[in-house]
């Protein structure tokens, strides 16, 4: 029998409707609370347990107590094991990581968790990427990709994984924004890791010759290495899609930072921004390659931030290679690429149409746009 | 008055004959035919006739072929045939892109049985096929007028056949110049798949244009895209969605300004007959799929014909031999130095010639044209209808017109009810109707299914395709686990998807499924 695991964060998304821009933190989570805050977490939790609990002779169900789960689970049905303890009204992130740890101890086959960013960074830090996880999005922050599109979807993709059909498993981006930098205006994420996510996909099953995604991200690292000039440094961005350039060509590469290569040979791993912006000056001849990182489709101002306005600059705006799956563009659909460099004269030349790399021989003219309404 | 009021087939259930693999039916030294041996004066002439064969050409085993009496045989395909759902007992509806439309049995029987075609050899002298290649040169003769290009080969053996050549063509036309800078071919993302695999397996790189808020491949996206290295578009008008580009002119005139071709995919041409020509678009090439929009008939894999047309200008890169008249009789010319070449063995699927052929005379200019009147007017009916039907949802280009198909949605069943596409597709067949085609890779309109009501079918037939779909729409708000555990009434259950995606379960011989299984 298969078990899931039920976290739900009772506080996330609680700054969001009074304009707080995240709920990290006692004090911002006071002063949300005295504006007259209410938490969306538990309702769009009980949104997504509704679907799984059609399947509750057929599962196991572990969760933490009161309202970071048990509470939800009764009312949609199920009827869960209760682990842990809680200070009710009081919760706080180390119950998050505590739940994750008990419930992967437990052998969990999956996490389904209600929150946002600060929740999937929390389950992330607390149990890496050894169990499957799947977010209902319920926070202020969701530049992560480890949510499904909404909660109803939430509840039927982990159906299908829990039984055991068809769902292909993505290691998707764990983001997270420095919230204090947000409240004044600036955007500053970091890519934190990557957890394994069971995802839909959006593709016909039958009879299209469809290629599988691994098939097309192995494709577009050929392409790229193909298509590498002699004597140019390439930059290589953060992200699973730009680590199969790296291990095509079997050099050690840093999923979270940014690597540099010279005629197919590295040059440094992860390198700092002044590290790469003397590279540039010391060498010229550079090209960057970036894929979007997290849900929103950012290319440039998440977790790649290393590769800053002055770095893009010196190495020249025509020497940026975007590359992405051909699945990943598609969900972004209709939304654009995003840049958010920190210098918006310089998102604003960005603005426009670029050919991003999906795979051998294959690219997709994609708009770029530093304005993500 | 109405034929029938009942408009569902509630009692339908489908044949199901527990038929073992025809392998699994083989009994050794059992014989479907015995053929008689060889009398002795042609022994006399060629010896065993297996000694001819080089010895490393020979098998050392003889094929492990079943071994299956006449009448089981013909018992057992007639068992599987009634297993399948095809056009002459469904409605081909379901098949959106694919223009299944009624094909007269009478073209079936002429091809089957008429001397002129049955009883020649593709290597005999041209003289003495003459009707043979009459039709050719006829056929090409009316492509011309309906598309308004200046030369036809019918030549490729099929839809995304001819739009490799077509790409191959353009190849050499930039070659033929000194031009061997134009390394890449634009394409839509619901252009047909072809326009972007043929021109990559001709060894073009592919751009794709995804399409604007409206629908339209992205013009400003087109224009970033093209360069000096841009060899030709290759796009499909109307697009899979149903939607026609009236701005299809601009995207020529953008094109041929950087000295690209432009080539028209007019595989399905059934909304367009009489009305649109690829000449008057701007065009310097195009291509008819003649199974699919002339009748002969789609389906099966084939035989199939990609018969593609060209300006005046392109025609020397046509494939050989040509078929040409010289006033008094019909002959092959293969002298033309500049030719991509031969692309098909002989000249092509000479049946589909006939069929196209037949079709197109049966029909007369007045008759194509009103032929793709009704098949826009069927679609705008359908459509309406089936835009009241609870859960569906139409993409893009809200208000505006669909030709001659449209892409579907049950984006919003799925929300509501957990229902998706694959679902209702599987209960679809029921109520004795095919599985309807979904989308191309990659599902850009979520929970796809495209229809397309050519010609030939009348209310009654739409009216029952809706009551289907509506029936469906409604057992998923009511009882969603109905549909999602269906088909019930068919010959086989839910095949799972793993079976047909991953490449360690997929046995496509005999001799692959013992292997995979484990059982030799």
């Amino acid at each position: 029998m298969k078990k899931l695991g039920v976290i739900v964060n009772p506080i996330a998304g609680i700054g969001g409707k009074v304009g707080l821009k995240g709920s990290d933190g006692i004090e911002i989570l006071k002063k949300a609370r005295e504006m007259g805050a209410r938490s969306e977490a538990p309702r769009r939790a009980l949104e997504a347990l509704k679907i799984i609990a059609k399947l509750k002779n057929e599962i196991q169900v572990v969760t933490y107590p009161d309202e970071m789960g048990a509470d939800e689970c009764r009312e949609a049905g199920l009827e869960p094991e209760i682990i842990g303890s809680i200070e009710s009204g009081e919760t706080r992130p180390e119950d998050t990581m505590e739940a994750a740890r008990k419930m992967a101890e437990r052998g969990v086959d999956l996490i389904l968790f209600a929150g946002g960013d600060g929740t999937a960074r929390n389950i992330y830090s607390a149990i890496g990427s050894s169990i499957p996880v799947l977010g209902i999005p319920a926070g202020v922050k969701i530049h992560s990709a480890v949510y499904a599109i909404n909660p109803h979807s939430a509840g039927e993709v982990a159906s299908l994984y829990l039984q055991g059909k068809v769902v292909n498993i993505r290691e998707a981006e764990v983001m997270d924004i420095d919230e204090e930098a947000f409240r004044q205006g600036r955007v500053s994420a970091q890519l934190y890791g990557y957890l394994k996510v069971p995802v839909e996909r959006r593709v016909q099953s039958v009879k299209s010759g469809a290629r599988s995604e691994q098939a097309e991200v192995e494709g577009l690292a050929a392409e790229i290495i193909a298509g590498m000039d002699a004597d140019t440094l390439y930059i290589i961005g953060p992200g699973t899609t730009t680590r199969a350039i790296m291990e095509r060509l079997e050099l050690s590469n840093t999923l979270l930072g940014v690597d540099v290569i010279l005629d197919r040979k590295l040059v440094a791993n992860d390198v700092t921004e002044n590290q790469l912006f003397d590279l540039i000056n010391q060498h010229g001849k550079a090209r960057i390659v970036v894929t979007a990182i997290g849900g929103q489709g950012h290319v440039f101002g998440r977790g790649n931030q290393q590769i800053s306005p002055r770095v893009i600059r010196l190495a020249g705006k025509n020497n940026i290679i975007v590359v992405a799956s051909r699945d990943k563009l598609v969900a972004l659909q209709p939304h654009p690429l995003l840049v958010d460099t920190g210098d918006p004269e310089l998102d604003r030349e960005l603005r426009g149409y670029v050919r991003v790399v999906t795979g051998w021989e294959d690219s997709i003219m994609y708009r770029v746009s530093d304005d993500a309404d | 008055m109405a034929r029938q009021k009942k408009l569902l087939r509630d009692n339908y259930h489908q044949a199901r004959w527990d038929e073992p693999m025809i392998f699994e039916m083989s009994v050794p030294g059992e014989r479907g035919v015995l053929v008689p041996l060889a009398c002795e004066n042609i022994v006399s002439q060629v010896g065993d006739g297996v000694s001819a064969i080089p010895a490393n050409l020979r098998r050392k085993k003889a094929p492990a072929l079943p071994e299956v009496n006449q009448m089981r045989v013909n018992r057992h395909y007639y068992h599987l045939s009634q297993e399948t759902l095809g056009t002459d007992v469904t409605l081909g509806i379901s098949e959106g892109t694919c223009t299944m439309k009624y094909s007269p049995k009478v073209q079936e029987h002429m091809a089957a049985r008429h001397p002129g075609i049955v009883d020649v050899h593709p290597l005999q002298e041209p003289d003495t096929m003459q009707g043979i290649l009459e039709l050719y040169y006829k056929v090409e003769q009316f492509l011309k007028e309906i598309s308004g290009m200046d030369a036809f080969s019918l030549q490729p053996g099929g839809g995304a056949h001819g739009v490799f050549t077509n790409a191959s063509i353009i190849r050499a036309y930039h070659r033929a110049r000194g031009d061997n800078n134009r390394t890449e071919i634009i394409t839509t993302m619901f252009s047909h798949p072809c326009d972007a695999a043929t021109p990559n397996t001709a060894g073009f790189k592919v751009i794709t244009l995804m399409p604007d808020e409206s629908g339209y491949p992205d013009l400003e996206a087109m224009k970033a895209a093209l360069s000096d290295k841009t060899a030709g578009i290759m796009i499909t008008n109307p697009e899979d969605t149903g939607i026609y580009n009236p701005r299809i002119e601009e995207y020529v005139k953008a094109a041929h300004a950087v000295g690209a071709l432009c080539s028209y995919d007019q595989a399905n041409a059934n909304g367009m007959m009489g009305i649109h020509r690829a000449r008057e678009a701007g065009f310097d090439l195009c291509h008819f799929n003649l199974h699919k929009t002339f009748s002969a008939p789609h389906g099966c894999m084939g035989p199939a014909t990609g018969a593609i047309g060209v300006k005046e200008f392109l025609k020397p890169f046509l494939p050989v031999p040509r078929v040409e008249f010289d006033g008094q009789k019909y002959l092959l010319n293969s002298n033309y130095p500049e030719s991509v070449g031969k692309v098909r063995t002989f000249f092509g699927n000479t049946n589909v010639i006939l069929k196209t052929y037949m079709w197109i005379m049966q029909h007369g200019a007045e008759g194509l044209k009103e032929a793709a009147i009704c098949s826009v007017l069927n679609n705008q009916y359908f459509m309406k209808k089936i835009a009241e039907i609870p859960g569906v949802v139409i993409w893009y280009a809200k208000g505006k017109r669909r030709l001659e198909q449209v892409r579907y949605s049950w984006e919003k069943l799925k929300q509501d009810t957990g229902v998706g596409t694959d679902d209702v597709n599987k209960r679809i067949v029921d109520f004795g109707i095919e599985h309807y085609w979904t989308s191309h890779h990659p599902w850009v309109v979520p929970e796809p299914f495209t229809l397309e009501p050519c010609e030939s079918y009348n209310k009654e037939d739409l009216d029952e395709y809706v009551a289907v779909l509506k029936q469906i729409s409604k057992e998923a708000y009511d009882d969603p686990n109905l549909v999602k555990s269906a088909p019930h009434k068919a010959a086989s259950h839910r095949p799972t998807h793993e079976a047909i995606d991953e490449a360690e379960l997929i046995a496509v011989t005999w001799r692959q499924y013992l292997k995979k299984k484990g059982k030799k």
